[in-house]
Order: structure tokens, then sequence, then C-alpha cells
């Protein structure tokens, strides 16, 4: 079998815990060919090429596909699909946008936010916002599906596979880039950190989120926010972590002042290690955490900031 | 493995209905109730609860504590249109059934009764006498203001020395020339201070001293109306007296199509039988309120929860308000086939109230000394209910309308 | 501008998913069901749109079983002019391949300037059904919208993505899907649910489009996921510290 794996692509660099993550999840099906496509991505071609258990590098380079705008995309990945049984993505927000075109346009049924594979046509993927796991069998000719990063280790370097140059059809350009507004930051992102600190509504404001942030920085930890942090503004929409934010599983969650609503524990329950502050000895963040620390967030975080 | 076939066998022969296993059981809506309503009527249950949860439940707790009756909710209640719930939509109605209007009720007053009573006394005190008893002049004139909140009306019928016997009211209506002129007093009127709108209840000597009923506006001279304060329910309604010196009104201002007491009577009834259904609202608040309580309060190293007496208060609170909602919803369906009886009505704004009022009690109770305080809101609904239990009939009254119904003699006197 | 509005009826947002004892599923029985949130959502934007004078006709379409008429009858109430339910068997969930070939079909016959649907239904989670329709009819697509303006030609849509927001414009016709941030629905007045009542409900099934509608997953199981156990409280941030050194090997 041959597998087509969409590499995690942004501004021509590669997605490389997100692309080995999702690699390691489709890496025991058979050959694994990386598709790399986006503008200037001759590092990220290389460096794909470096993933043990990649045997081919497809290399896309063109403006059309330099803001992972979905319909070239999609188009190039239908023209290069023919010999793959499983086309396969990291399930970032790209990858949902543009694996379901592909999908549709192959006439099969995407099957998205994979958590386990239990062989090359059965797979386990949450619904119900995590609240249950269904088992499915696809009797589809091509698998198309994303996976859940968090759910998969990262496949380790040691390839040198070979890069072979490929071209989709000429873009229609029914939807066009206009900006990107990503907030900067040296933080590792949300869905691949080892580590993340997490500020809910008992962080109180969003000057007070420094608390937060100073954690996660002496930590290198990603900064996440529960919905009732981001709704009242203490933080920005992309550090939701639940069910309709981002689902995530590090080796260490730190929640802060989260009370632990259903929608919050969705996004990440999964954690290795999960740590809770609150001053509310009753709250059901503690129910699932390992270790809980009942007490002010105020003196308790700076004072874990300060001795680690 | 030949017995468990057998088993199989058996099983497969059984009608759903003679199954072993019944069916999953959900204490939130116990006789499913749920299933019992069309489709419009939970649409507009629906839509009251995500008025009034999102709303009204923010600002009753200060509204209480200050004794602040907001205008704009008749305003803002106008809008969801929640006012004149049964009255026909060519008049600024909904047009709906009094088994929705119920529903509208009790989701009103799960966040409290004050509330409610805004509404109920817009609706079936004001907006209905003008709709069964006004002139097609009276309907376009005052219905389309009173259903959009726009205009408030109220209600006055209970006078000093007239409570439980209205019959004996002092107020009366002297014919002149071009109408009549009114004097007299109302007292424990609800919207009166800031109604526009009044239906006055008064003995007309035109009509051999039967009872008739008058549409007044705000600002007729000699007409006024102050607050009654001190009251320590209700706080979130504003009450007040109906003062009549010498008020001059034209013809107009009779309502044509009703005399003697069948038509407060009229009024009363549709609203006793929305209160029935409003009581259950606040003591299912009451109930889960409760219920949450005891979950979450650990004494003795377990949640109050789990202890038998604490089972047996939540136990007989579900059982009445199931019990009360079934019946509520029977008068309902029979009222909408205009076929329900005012001694129905009794059985259930009466056993309601009580019950009701039984339950807030004991989830005050159960609420240990937080449940004293506004935020836990169980004392609120309980204060209030005592007004609920008492206002449109009393318990004991509606119990002697109910034994002179069964005897045929009546004990009022 | 016409435009088409997609609403699943689902199982209440507020109400836990209970999966079977038995491993077939989650039980529907007796449960709150409600509109898809995301797709209140896209009906409000629509709503919205209308307002403001951009559309002119707003259609909503559910495919799902018979009751799936009430959650129309919520977009009606809500704002919709008339609505088109596409009936499924009872009992069976149509896949979003199918379901995007059947709104195909109807594009085709309503011809709308824009289709509006939410991100993903909050049963299945698959979040594929706006894009898989836009496949089909060779529409752009601007998934995961919190921010929309149209104009004549074309729409302009920011776009929750991964670390901020994107903003795109795509041409018109085209499929835009709402994330939760795009607006907060209102909710229906009592007057508008019974006029609701009136406004048309076209009633068709998947055999009147043509459309083979036979699921491509076949569903083996459904579980419960794993139970996570309440761990220790621990009474300082030294006794922490050492806990995650020692007992758990962090840092």
């Amino acid at each position: 079998m041959m597998i087509l794996l969409i590499a995690d692509v942004k501004g021509g660099i590669l997605g490389l815990d997100a692309t080995a993550r999702a690699l390691s999840a489709v890496s025991g099906l058979g050959d694994v060919h990386v598709l790399v496509a986006g503008e200037g991505i001759a590092p990220a071609v290389a460096q794909a090429a470096t993933l043990a258990g990649v045997s081919k590098v497809l290399a896309a380079d063109s403006p059309a596909y330099g803001k992972g705008l979905a319909e070239p995309l999609a188009d190039l990945i239908v023209s290069i699909a023919g010999p793959y049984s499983h086309i396969a993505a990291p399930g970032t927000a790209c990858a949902k946008n543009v694996l379901p075109r592909v999908a549709a346009l192959l006439d099969v049924m995407v099957i998205s936010d994979v958590i386990a594979l239990v062989d090359g046509e059965t797979f386990k993927r949450p619904i119900y916002a995590g609240n249950a796991i269904q088992t499915v069998k696809s009797a589809d000719k091509v698998k198309v599906l994303t996976v859940r990063i968090a759910s998969f280790v990262a496949a380790q370097p040691g390839g040198a596979a070979q890069a072979e140059t490929v071209s989709g059809p000429a873009d229609r350009e029914l939807s066009q880039w206009i900006e990107e507004r990503i907030a900067e930051s040296d933080r590792p992102e949300l869905t691949s950190a080892k580590v993340i600190v997490s500020g809910g509504r008992g962080v109180g404001s969003q000057e007070n989120f420094a608390v937060i942030t100073g954690l996660a920085d002496k930590l290198g930890a990603a900064v996440g926010a529960s919905r009732a942090a981001v709704d009242a503004g203490f933080a920005p929409n992309d550090w939701q972590v639940g069910q309709t934010g981002k689902v995530v599983a590090p080796s260490l969650y730190i929640a802060v002042g989260i009370s632990g609503a259903i929608q919050h524990l969705a996004g990440m329950k999964d954690s290795k290690l999960i740590v809770a502050i609150n001053k509310d000895e009753e709250a059901p963040i503690f129910q699932i955490a390992d270790y809980g620390l009942v007490g002010d967030l105020f003196q308790i975080v700076p004072e874990l900031t300060s001795k680690l | 493995m030949n017995v468990k076939g057998n088993v199989m066998m058996a099983e497969t022969k059984l009608k759903p209905k003679d199954m072993p296993d019944l069916s999953r059981f959900d204490w939130e809506d116990a006789f499913r109730l749920d299933g019992q309503l069309t489709e419009e009527e939970r649409m507009l249950r629906d839509a009251a609860r995500a008025y009034a949860q999102e709303k009204l439940q923010p600002r009753v707790i200060a509204a209480y504590r200050d004794e602040i009756t907001d205008p704009a909710i008749f305003r803002e209640m106008g809008g969801m249109g929640l006012l004149g719930v049964t009255v026909p939509e060519e008049y600024g109605g909904v047009g709906a059934s009094y088994v929705s209007y119920g529903l509208v009720a009790r989701e009103i007053e799960r966040v409290d009764s004050g509330y409610r009573s805004m509404m109920s006394v817009q609706s079936s005190l004001v907006m209905y006498p003008i709709y069964a008893y006004g002139s097609e002049d009276h309907r376009r004139k005052y219905l389309p203001k009173l259903a959009s909140g726009e205009w408030i009306g109220c209600f006055g019928l209970t006078e000093p020395d007239a409570g439980s016997d209205p019959a004996g009211m002092k107020t009366v209506a002297k014919k002149t020339a071009t109408g009549y002129v009114l004097n007299g007093s109302k007292t424990w009127i609800s919207n009166a201070p800031i109604a526009d709108v009044f239906i006055v209840w008064a003995k007309s000597e035109a009509h051999d001293g039967k009872i008739r009923g008058f549409v007044l506006d705000k600002g007729l001279k000699g007409l006024s109306a102050p607050k009654i304060g001190g009251k320590l329910s209700l706080r979130a309604s504003i009450t007040g007296e109906i003062v009549l010196q010498d008020v001059v009104v034209g013809e107009e201002a009779l309502l044509p199509g009703v005399e003697g007491l069948k038509g407060p009577f009229g009024c009363l009834n549709r609203a006793r039988y929305g209160i029935a259904w409003g009581v259950l609202g606040a003591a299912e608040f009451c109930f889960q309120a409760a219920r949450q309580y005891g979950l979450d309060r650990k004494q003795f190293g377990k949640p109050l929860a789990g202890t038998q007496i604490y089972q047996l208060k939540l136990a007989n609170m579900l059982t009445e308000l199931s019990l009360g909602l079934q019946a509520s919803l029977r008068v309902g369906r029979l009222l909408d086939e205009a076929n329900a009886a005012p001694e129905m009505i009794s059985i259930v704004k009466r056993n309601n109230c009580g019950k009701a009022l039984e339950i807030a009690r004991l989830a005050r109770d159960m609420h240990g000394g937080n449940g004293i305080h506004e935020e836990f809101q169980v004392i609120r609904h309980m204060v209030n209910l005592e007004t609920v239990n008492t206002y449109e009939g009393t318990h004991d009254v509606h119990a002697l309308i109910l034994g002179r119904a069964i005897t045929g003699i009546q004990a009022f006197c | 501008m016409k435009i088409l509005v997609l609403v699943k009826r689902v199982i209440d947002y507020n109400v836990k998913a209970r999966v079977k004892s038995d491993g077939s599923g989650i039980d529907l029985a007796n449960v709150k069901m409600s509109m898809n949130p995301f797709d209140e959502i896209a009906l409000e934007e629509a709503v919205r749109l209308k307002e403001k004078g951009v559309a002119t006709e707003i259609v909503a379409v559910s495919i799902g079983v018979k009751q799936a008429q009430e959650t129309l009858r919520s977009a009606l109430a809500l704002g919709a002019d008339r609505a088109i339910l596409v009936e499924a068997e009872p009992g069976t969930d149509i896949e979003p391949l199918a379901v995007a070939k059947l709104l195909a079909k109807i594009v085709e016959t309503e011809k709308p300037g824009l289709v509006l649907a939410g991100k993903q239904a909050i049963d299945n989670d698959m979040n594929a059904t706006g894009q898989m329709l836009a496949a089909l009819l060779g529409w752009g697509q601007a998934t995961f919208a919190s921010a929309i303006t149209v104009e004549k030609d074309f729409a302009d849509v920011t776009r929750e993505v991964d670390g901020g927001l994107q903003t795109i414009r795509v041409k018109l016709p085209a499929i835009i899907t709402a994330d939760l941030r795009l607006n907060e629905p209102r909710y229906a007045s009592l007057p508008n649910i019974m006029k609701a009542k009136k406004k048309p409900l076209e009633e068709k099934t998947a055999a009147d489009y043509g459309i083979d509608v036979t699921p491509r997953l076949v569903v083996l199981r459904t579980d419960e996921p794993a139970v996570r156990k309440a761990g220790v409280k621990v009474g300082s941030v030294d006794e922490l510290i050492v806990k995650l050194k020692h007992e758990a090997g962090v840092f």
C-alpha cells in the first residue's frame, strides 16, 4: 500500500512535530510519500526527507500553495492521488479545511480526527466532543483521513528520502489571500507543546495573565486558556483549549484558576500529567488532576515560577 | 447455550410494553411532560425560558433587594411576545393555547413570582377583559399597546374591606348624562403605580347595582395610584392602591360585554390557571437548587444529598412537582377545549401554590445557613410564594369553592 | 441574493451524550434535541445579512429524520423565509458526503448566491459538509469564519486558523462555514414562532434527488472514552515540586 501524507507547511516552513506525529500514525500501513506544498519550500522538503519512514518527498513549490488556500491545494492532491490507498494529514486547521474537499473530489468520505488506527481500513475517532469514541470501517477505495496530532508520538529523524518535484493544475483563483494576523511568539504551538500552562476565569484580567505566561516561559511551555477566560477577553481566541478550541495532550498540563467545565476537560483530559491550582477545593478540575493544590493562584504561581 | 437460546426466543415474542426492562427515568422531567406538548408549545416554552434566564435572571437579585420594578421589562416582554399569549394575533397577541400560556408563566416564575405577576396581570387581568368584554374600539385602542408593553395595565377588584368577598365592594359608578362618576378605593393592585390603563370593577347604579367593568386611562382627574411600601414579598413587582375621587368618565369607559361577578371571575380564572403553572416553576427552581446544594455541600465527610432525610425531602418535592405539572397540563388542555370548570382551576391553583410554598420552605431549610442569603435565591422564592398562596383566592377560599361543589352547600358565610 | 443555510438537528449542547452499554451507539431516546449551535450562528449571520439588505431570501435546509422539521421551524422562527427537509430513514445518519451530494442538487435548483453552514455538527464532529459541498459544486470555500463582509461578487472572510486569524476573499457563489465567534444568535420571539408555522416547509426524500446515501463508513462500535481518576491534593508548592520531580519524573 502507498500512503500520501500531506505535510504541515506554514509560510514555507515545515511543521516538523505535527508532520512527524502524523507520519508515525500511518507509517505502519506501507510506503509513505510526503507531499510538501507551499512557496519557497526547499528547506522544508529537505527536512521532511530526514524523517524515518518517509520513502519519497513530493515537492510542490508554487505561490498558489503558499497561503494554504483550500481550492488549489485540493486540486493538487487530487491530481497526484492516483496510486495511493491512503491520503492522510495531521489535523491542523489547514488540513481540516482541505482534506474534506479532497475526499469529496475523490467521491469518498473523509475520516476526521483519527486517534487510533486499528488496521488500514478501521479507525477510532472521537465524537460528541470526546464523550464517545467511534470505531469506523471505511468501504472506500481511498481512505482520506486527518489524524489528531496529540494522539501519536513523533516519528524520529534518520531517513534519507529522495525528493521529486510535482505540480498540480492551474489555480482557478476561487479564493485569494488578503492578510494573516498570527500572534508572534517564541512559545511552542499549543497542539505540539510538551508542557502547557493554562489560565481560566480565576486569573481575573488580561494583565493578570502575566502570571500564567511567566510560569510558561520559565518552563518553555505553551500558554492556553479556558473558554471563560477567552470570552472574558483575558486571552486571545487561539489560546483556547477545549471542545471548541484546541485539543491538546502534552506531557504536563498545568491548569490555573480553571474550574474544569466539561467543555474544557474535553480538550485536555488526555494530557499525561495534570496539575490543578484553584482556590475552590470543590472545583471539578480536581477530579481529573493528578496533583491538586488549593489556594490563591497569585501566591502559588509566582512561588512555583521562582522555585522551578 | 440451550437455556440462553430459550430466553432469547421468549424475549423476541414479547411486545415492547411487556419487556422486563422499562425506560430510563429523567428526574428533570419525571412524567415526560416534554413528550405531551406540541412542537409549537415546546418552542414557545424554550423561547420564554431563554428570555427569562438570559434577561431576567441576571437582574432579579438586585431588583428584589432594592425593591425596583423596571418598566422596561414590560417593553422587553412585549418584544418577546410574552404579553397576551392567548390574545389573537390581529390585536398584537400571540394567539397561542392556554397550555402555552401556562408554560410561559412557569418559565418566568422560575426566575421570580413578581415578574410572573407583572406578566399575568397584564395578560389575564387587563388584556383578557378588554378582549373578552370590550368593544371593538377598546380592542383596537388598547390591546396592541398592551401587547407590546408600551402601555402597562392593572386590575382593580380588591378593596380595603372586600378581599375574599368581592361582592362586598364599595366602589360605585353613578350615571351622568354622558357617562359615569366613579368613587371608591382599591388596594393590593399589582402594577398600579406605573399603570397607563386601569381596569376597575364597580357597582353601577344604572345597572341595578350590578358589578361592571370600566377601563380608565392614566391622568384622569381624581384618579391616583399610590405605591404600597414596606412589602417584604414580591419586591421586584410594584403594588399600589387605586384611589377614585369623583372620576368622571364617558360612556365609552364601560366594558359592554359582561355584568356581575362573572366579569372579574372570568379574568381571575385565567390568571389563577397561569399561577398554577407559574408556582411550579418557582418550586422547580427550589428543588433543583436544593438537589445541587446537597450534592455540593459535604458535611461529616459526605454530601448532604447522600443522607436519607435529604433524599426523602427531594423525593417528596419531585413527586409533588410531577403531579402538579400533570394536573396543570390537564386543566390547560380542558381550557383549550372550552371544557374547563372553575373548580378545576381551584384545585390546581390551591394545591400547586400550597405545595410550591412547602417545597420552597424545605429548600430554604436544606440550604442551611446559606439558605437565608439572597445569592442562593430560595428564600426569595419562599417569601414570594407566601403572597402567591394568598392572592387570587387564598388556599382556604379555594377549599371552600371545592367544598361547595362537593356538597352543594356554600360555607363562605 | 438568496442564501441557503444548512441546519442539523443534534443532541442539545447542554446534554451529555450517553453511550449505550452494548456499544451500539449513543442513546438518543427522550434526549433533548436542538439546532446544531454552529448552524444557529450561520443562520444568525444570514438573518443579519438580510437585515442589512444584502440577502433577499433565506432558505433553511436540513437533512435528517422527520423530527428535523422542528429544527427547521426554529430556523423559520429565527428568520428563515422557507425551509426544505430531506428526510432520511429513521435511525440513519446520512454522512457528510451524501449530505453534500443532496445539497448540491438543491443548490442546482435554488441557485443561491451564498451557502452558510456551521463549521461542524456537535454530534459526529466530522467538520466536512461545507468543504465537500464546495468541492462538488466547484465553488470556493471559507471555513471557520469569525467575520464576513459580503460584496457583490465576492466575500471577505476572516477565518480562525492555527495561531491566529487569516482573511481571504472568496468569489461568489461560495460556501462559508461559521465558527463560534462569528456572532451571538438571537432567540426567537413568540409571535415569530407562531408565524413560522405559516412559512412553507417542503418535504423531500433522498430518493427524490436520485442520490445513493449508503454510508461509506460502517460504525463498528461506540465506546465510552477512558476515564481519568482523581489524583492527590498536595499541601504546598514545595510538595508539588517534589512530586513532579520524583514521582512523575518531570523536569
